[in-house]
């Protein structure tokens, strides 16, 4: 083959490899795939599992790079169904059962409420127990069960039972067992939701975690300042017989600056007396100031 | 006879270097300085233990294929390029041609093993900045996946002995799949009753337990091998692997290779 013969060849391999792309392009454009994000081609993790040939650790990796993509991809479209997640993380906890971390996170995913998570206490609870079955001796996993328990749950009585034998695992962290004793004196007490959410903050080395907490706690903050507000917009109304119009007028009962939430933004003083935040998409875990 | 093992052992050793059969850790070193960084943006709290097992198992499944696909094909190049006659004319015996194949394509196998496994260790440090205790842990696993490589030679060297190379590489993957399913056969044996019993127990002991030699995700975990598995695995794959040489060594002994 001459060298013009491979000039000429080489050209239209590129002509036809770039035709193809812009083809396949329009192609997409017409015809586009189907959304495959619930689709779970295999389903049974047993199976998985001995697919794997011995090479189960990877392939748990990969489910769990599969999961939090899931997860996310779904989180930000505020998406308010998650059904592959469960059967995800069966998946992955079944090719290894000592991937801690798809216990823990997993059960946050499948706990916290729509659209930050698929609000699937049971299936958390479920998730979570098969961890503490597979790693008894880590104290992670009683604390988040704990934490579902109490605050996805709201049982108490089982939250502290949970705590206190998280408390008894070597190693375990002593605020364990003092939040088991608060489960069963003050559970309903936002302070010991402070308590919790700061001890994690505190201990967490993971980046993603202490994120997460810092936002809990920035919303417990939310909550706590929202009745303060409306409380003194309560004694203005009383005073002047209606509602303020701006944070200015409430100045004389002691209010110096424009409120603001803790990500910076001023709170919002509306016309019938309630008071929300600006943006509730950033503080996603706030009961009070939801502009709804 | 000390001198005869070594001259065809790094001659199948340098035969294996001129096949470029060391292109592969090229590959798997770039594989793993791509993949280092992308870890931490994909997931989450798992770059540590992914790196280690996709590290461990890509040395796994290079070490398999070429144990299986080099394996076979050390005795059949020969008879096909007739290079076998000339050294069988001098005064080598069959056995000693076999075992100094072996212990060649063994050689091979451990630098390899030793290169991916200096790369690893490189991109560990890349990733955690410095090595722990645990670490030196992830050497056991690397060492069994060796184990795993002898009983694997030596599987393709006995098919290879008797069967035309496409065989053997069908009988020495199919061995590879059931060892690794050896446990389970022995599970099926205590469940099942009769003949199937008998016939169970008696495949769990003849393919060979891969899944023993296996503790990849155990080391990711950094959980500690007991000094008893160590001593009884590297027990059980020599004389695996001697079982397997000495049949290879008695068929194609008896080959006519006329």
């Amino acid at each position: 083959m001459n060298r013009r013969s491979t000039a000429l060849a080489a050209g239209i391999i590129v002509a036809c490899v770039t035709g193809s792309f812009l083809a396949l392009s329009r192609i997409h454009a017409v015809y586009p795939a189907s959304p495959m994000d619930d689709v779970l081609f295999i389903s049974s993790p047993e199976f998985v599992k001995k697919a794997s040939l011995g090479y189960s650790g990877l392939l748990a990796d990969i489910y769990w790079i599969r999961v939090v993509q899931y997860f996310g991809r779904k989180h930000l479209r505020d998406s308010k169904e998650y059904k592959a997640l469960a059967p995800l993380l069966d998946i992955t906890t079944t090719l290894d059962p000592n991937l801690v971390i798809a216990y823990e996170w997993g059960s946050t995913f499948l706990d916290q409420p729509p659209p930050s998570g698929a609000g699937d206490d049971a299936a958390a609870v479920e998730l979570i127990r098969k961890g503490i079955r597979n790693n008894p001796n880590d104290w992670h996993l009683y604390f988040t069960l704990g934490f579902i328990q109490y605050l996805g749950q709201h049982d108490y009585i089982g939250a502290a039972q949970t705590f206190e034998d998280g408390s008894k695992v070597p190693n375990a962290h002593p605020w364990l067992k003092v939040m088991a004793a608060k489960m069963l004196s003050d559970a309903g007490n936002p302070e010991t939701a402070r308590y919790m959410w700061q001890n994690i903050y505190n201990e967490s080395t993971d980046k993603n975690l202490k994120e997460n907490a810092a936002l809990h706690l920035a919303c417990l903050v939310v909550d706590q300042e929202v009745p303060q507000l409306e409380s003194l917009v309560a004694q203005f109304r009383r005073r002047a017989g209606r509602n303020p119009v701006s944070w200015r007028e409430l100045s004389a009962l002691g209010l110096r600056s424009i409120p603001r939430d803790p990500t910076g933004l001023p709170y919002v003083l509306r016309t019938d007396g309630t008071v929300v935040v600006a943006d509730a998409k950033k503080l996603p875990f706030i009961h009070a100031g939801n502009p709804g | 006879m000390t001198y005869r093992l070594r001259a065809i052992a790094f001659n199948t050793f340098r035969e294996a270097v001129r096949d470029r059969i060391l292109y592969n850790l090229v590959f798997f070193a770039l594989l793993l300085v791509a993949t280092a960084p992308l870890l931490g943006q994909i997931s989450i709290g798992v770059q540590r233990v992914l790196l280690i097992n996709l590290s461990l198992t890509a040395i796994s499944i290079f070490g398999i294929v070429i144990s299986i696909f080099v394996g076979i094909s050390l005795v059949s190049k020969e008879i096909e390029k007739r290079t076998l006659y000339p050294v069988l004319c001098r005064p080598v015996g069959r056995g000693e041609f076999i075992v100094g194949k072996y212990f060649g394509l063994a050689g091979t196998l451990f630098v390899n093993t030793a290169a991916m496994s200096a790369g690893f260790y490189m991109a560990l440090l890349l990733m955690t900045h410095n090595f722990t205790r645990a670490d030196a842990n992830i050497l056991l696993a690397i060492y069994f996946l060796l184990l795993q490589f002898l009983v694997i030679i030596g599987l393709a060297l006995l098919f290879s002995s008797f069967s035309s190379p496409l065989l053997s590489a069908l009988f020495a993957l199919s061995m590879f799949v059931a060892g690794t399913f050896a446990m389970d056969l022995r599970t099926f044996a205590a469940m099942s009753q009769g003949p199937e019993k008998w016939l169970a127990r008696a495949m769990s002991y003849i393919v060979p337990n891969l899944a023993s030699l296996n503790v990849i995700t155990r080391v990711a975990h950094d959980q500690i091998i007991p000094p008893a598995l160590v001593a009884y695995n590297t027990l059980y794959a020599v004389l695996y692997a001697a079982a397997t040489l000495a049949g290879a060594v008695i068929i194609f002994s008896r080959r006519d290779l006329k």
